[in-house]
């Protein structure tokens, strides 16, 4: 029996995960239009290979990773591009994002593909072809799954020691994970095993929360069959246990410091999604095309559904039959997931749950009541932050005292407001602050970069007057040598040179002595005549000076 | 009565060479003050301050020549950091200063006849182009400093507010509805 560690705090919200656990995966009928978004993943968009009335086949590649973080998207099924622009995307903004809109032919015919023998290949092969097929990590934070196969940054030869697969899923509702993991444990288990193959891990923990007894049955039985030393390990049901930095800490008592990732600690850490999604891509050559969705809360038929990335998701809530008293739809997790300001948005990789909501299950929030810091947040916070403080920076907009008090610890799980007992949407101030901070950190970066271009510039003048003026002189230089040059290269003038200096000083000399005889004793007839000559030059250069000074004016 | 003085003349002399010393090896270069002031301004080099760029505005400021609110590309935030940086009031802006939201300078380029006049004008060289060619402006360096638009003599640059696309969506400060206190 393996020792099991504890992080601080965490909640006990009722799990509602039965709800949709009662029958099988099933898969949803091919919807009659589907919109796949450029960017479903973290990083950079997608950039888009096809036109519009393109023909594209199940599997295709549409869009080429651009960037360093970035991944692929493909076509979801055979058919037509019909459209490539901005659509309503699950967006917490719920502004539009690039879309390609695919009608369905329903032959889903596949692109052609083949698998990769993983274990004879190139560690920095495999990695292109997981980003090439659109892998990424489906537990919600959609990081493309190849940069986190990478080899050590900062220790290039050490290796990671623990690969955690998290198959916690610690969210009330949420069952995608738990109905992957009974029906398809033995891919999982092989995925997990590429996974550690690629990142030549030592141990591989299988990390699942206790109240999944038939997946932790499913994952321990195809462990067993698969013959590989991994364990299943079964972990407290808290809230938020299926974080990673926490399922980490249950697992191995390691701690991830601050400001840094698992990598750091030796450990790596994968969603059992992804690890399936990652045998898919390696041993069928598929890639990402659909994920397991669960649609529940308000629902008649609450269930699984293996679902095509790109499908509108009022047509898996049409599957899911809403009841009347149906008000809203949270995608993701009631702790985590966000509001949808419309349905008629695309199913993207990290959508794992559509909650229909009424008023009965999830009560409006009571009025918010002013702070009493009575410390249950930080009671309950999972990552050792005192919300209370982070709080009251946050909507005070002191934004320099929360990052010091480490907001960016925070992982926005939501106990704090789940606790809060004056119902505080503490989290909100978070993401608010958080998001302010960023763009200020975008804004200072775009600064300097604006100051480095003007003091280039500045630089630039500076040394293009420079290069002029030492032009300038070099040609006057050029010019006078030239003069010199051509003087002396007369060899009669050469010659006599000595004799004209001569002369010159002869006549010097003679000048000095030699006075002027017509200034001595002129008479007062020549005297008159000099003043009159002397009155008109000053009145003459009066003028002129008169004339320049207007000018100045 | 002698070697008092003579030590006290050598703790001197000790002193004033450590001074000496000092003054030379840790001179600071410059006044660290501009750097701290041209840190927080917003370097559009706009020059709605009255000074030919942000540097030399961030030089009066530091040397107490002229006023914190005189930038309105630094908004009242940019107010409020240069206030609490030099330890003085807060002071709002003037009368007729509007901050504007942030724009982009974009050229019509069927109008365009291809003077340079905007590219003599654009203080960080986000303009492309050259005598009679077209221009065009580099979104991704434009300051939105508008000195561009002034020199333009067929009037082909207009302002573009820049719109919030969901890579620059900021979250919004929480609405939050308070239970009234009794």
């Amino acid at each position: 029996m393996r020792t099991l560690y504890q992080f601080h705090g965490g909640i006990h919200p009722p799990g509602h995960k039965t709800q949709s656990t009662q029958c099988g995966i099933a898969r949803a009928p091919l919807p009659s239009r589907l919109v796949i978004p450029f960017r479903q993943h973290a990083g950079e968009p997608s950039r888009p290979l096809v036109r519009v009335g393109d023909q594209v086949l199940k599997g295709q590649l549409i869009g080429m990773p651009d960037g360093f973080v970035s991944s692929a998207v493909h076509a979801s099924t055979s058919g037509t591009i019909v459209a490539i622009d901005m659509q309503p995307v699950a967006h917490p903004s719920g502004m539009p994002d690039l879309c390609a809109t695919l009608i369905p032919d329903g032959k889903e015919e596949w692109f052609p593909h083949a698998a990769v023998d993983y274990r004879s290949s190139d560690p920095a092969e495999l990695r292109q072809h997981l980003r090439m097929s659109g892998v990424v990590g489906l537990g919600g934070a959609v990081f493309p799954c190849d940069l986190k196969l990478r080899p050590l940054r900062n220790h290039p030869n050490r290796n990671i020691s623990t690969l955690i697969l998290n198959g916690a899923e610690c969210e009330p509702y949420i069952a995608c994970d738990d109905m992957l993991m009974r029906e398809r444990a033995a891919e999982i288990v092989q995925g997990a095993e590429m996974l550690r193959f690629m990142l030549n891990a030592g141990e591989a923990l299988i990390g699942i929360e206790d109240n999944k007894p038939q997946a932790i049955a499913a994952m321990r039985q195809a462990v067993a069959d698969s013959g590989l030393p991994f364990e299943v390990v079964a972990v407290p049901t808290i809230y938020p246990g299926g974080s990673a930095k926490q399922l980490i800490r249950v697992l191995t008592g390691l701690e991830v410091p601050s400001g840094k990732l698992p990598t750091d600690i030796g450990v790596q850490c994968f969603n059992v999604a992804t690890a399936y999604s990652v045998y898919r891509a390696l041993a069928y050559g598929e890639p990402l095309l659909s994920r397991i969705v669960t649609v529940t809360g308000n629902v008649r038929h609450a269930q699984n559904l293996e679902v095509l990335l790109g499908t509108p998701l009022q047509e898996l809530i049409a599957l899911g039959e809403a009841l009347p008293d149906t008000n809203h739809y949270i995608m993701g997790g009631p702790m985590m997931g966000m509001a949808l300001a419309s349905t008629a948005v695309p199913l993207a990789k990290a959508g794992n749950c559509i909650i229909a909501t009424s008023d009965k299950l999830f009560p409006p929030a009571p009025p918010a009541l002013p702070c009493i810091r009575c410390t249950r947040c930080a009671q309950a916070c999972p990552a050792d932050l005192q919300p209370m403080d982070l709080y009251w920076f946050a909507q005070s907009r002191d934004f320099g005292k929360a990052q010091a008090f480490s907001l960016f610890d925070c992982i926005e799980c939501g106990s704090c407001s789940y606790v809060c007992p004056s119902h505080i949407p503490l989290v909100q101030y978070f993401q608010f602050a958080k998001s302010e901070i960023r763009a200020r950190e975008q804004d200072k970066l775009a600064a300097d970069h604006a100051r480095e271009r003007h003091e280039f510039r500045e630089y630039r003048f500076e040394r293009e007057k420079q290069e002029k003026a030492e032009k300038l002189a070099a040609k006057e230089q050029a010019v006078r040598q030239s003069l010199a040059a051509a003087t002396p290269a007369n060899p009669c003038i050469a010659a006599v040179q000595p004799e004209i200096q001569a002369a010159i000083d002869r006549a010097r000399e003679q000048a000095a002595t030699v006075e002027p005889k017509n200034t001595n004793n002129p008479t007062p007839q020549q005297q008159a005549e000099i003043a009159g000559i002397e009155a008109r030059r000053e009145h003459i250069r009066e003028l002129a000076q008169s004339a320049v000074e207007h000018k100045k004016d | 009565m002698l070697s008092a003085l003579l030590v006290m003349a050598v703790i001197a002399i000790v002193l004033g060479a450590v001074l000496g010393y000092s003054a030379i090896k840790f001179r600071v270069e410059g006044n660290p003050l501009v750097d701290k002031i041209d840190a927080i301004l917003p370097q559009t080099q706009c020059g709605q301050c009255g000074y030919p760029g942000c540097r030399p505005y961030a030089a009066a400021i530091a040397s107490g020549a002229t006023d914190i609110n005189l930038c309105p590309p630094g908004g009242e935030e940019g107010i409020r950091k240069l206030a609490d940086l030099l330890g003085v009031e807060f002071k709002p802006f003037g009368g007729n200063t509007v901050v504007k939201p942030k724009a982009v300078a974009f050229i019509d380029e069927n109008t365009c006849i291809g003077c340079t006049l905007c590219i003599q004008a654009c203080p960080v060289d986000a303009i492309a182009g050259a005598a009679k060619q077209m221009h065009t402006i580099l979104a991704s360096e434009c300051t939105g400093c508008e000195l561009c638009v002034a020199p333009c003599p067929v009037d082909c640059i207009s302002m573009a507010p820049i719109e919030e696309k969901i890579t620059t969506w900021k979250r919004k400060y929480p609405e939050q509805t308070w239970a009234a206190s009794k």
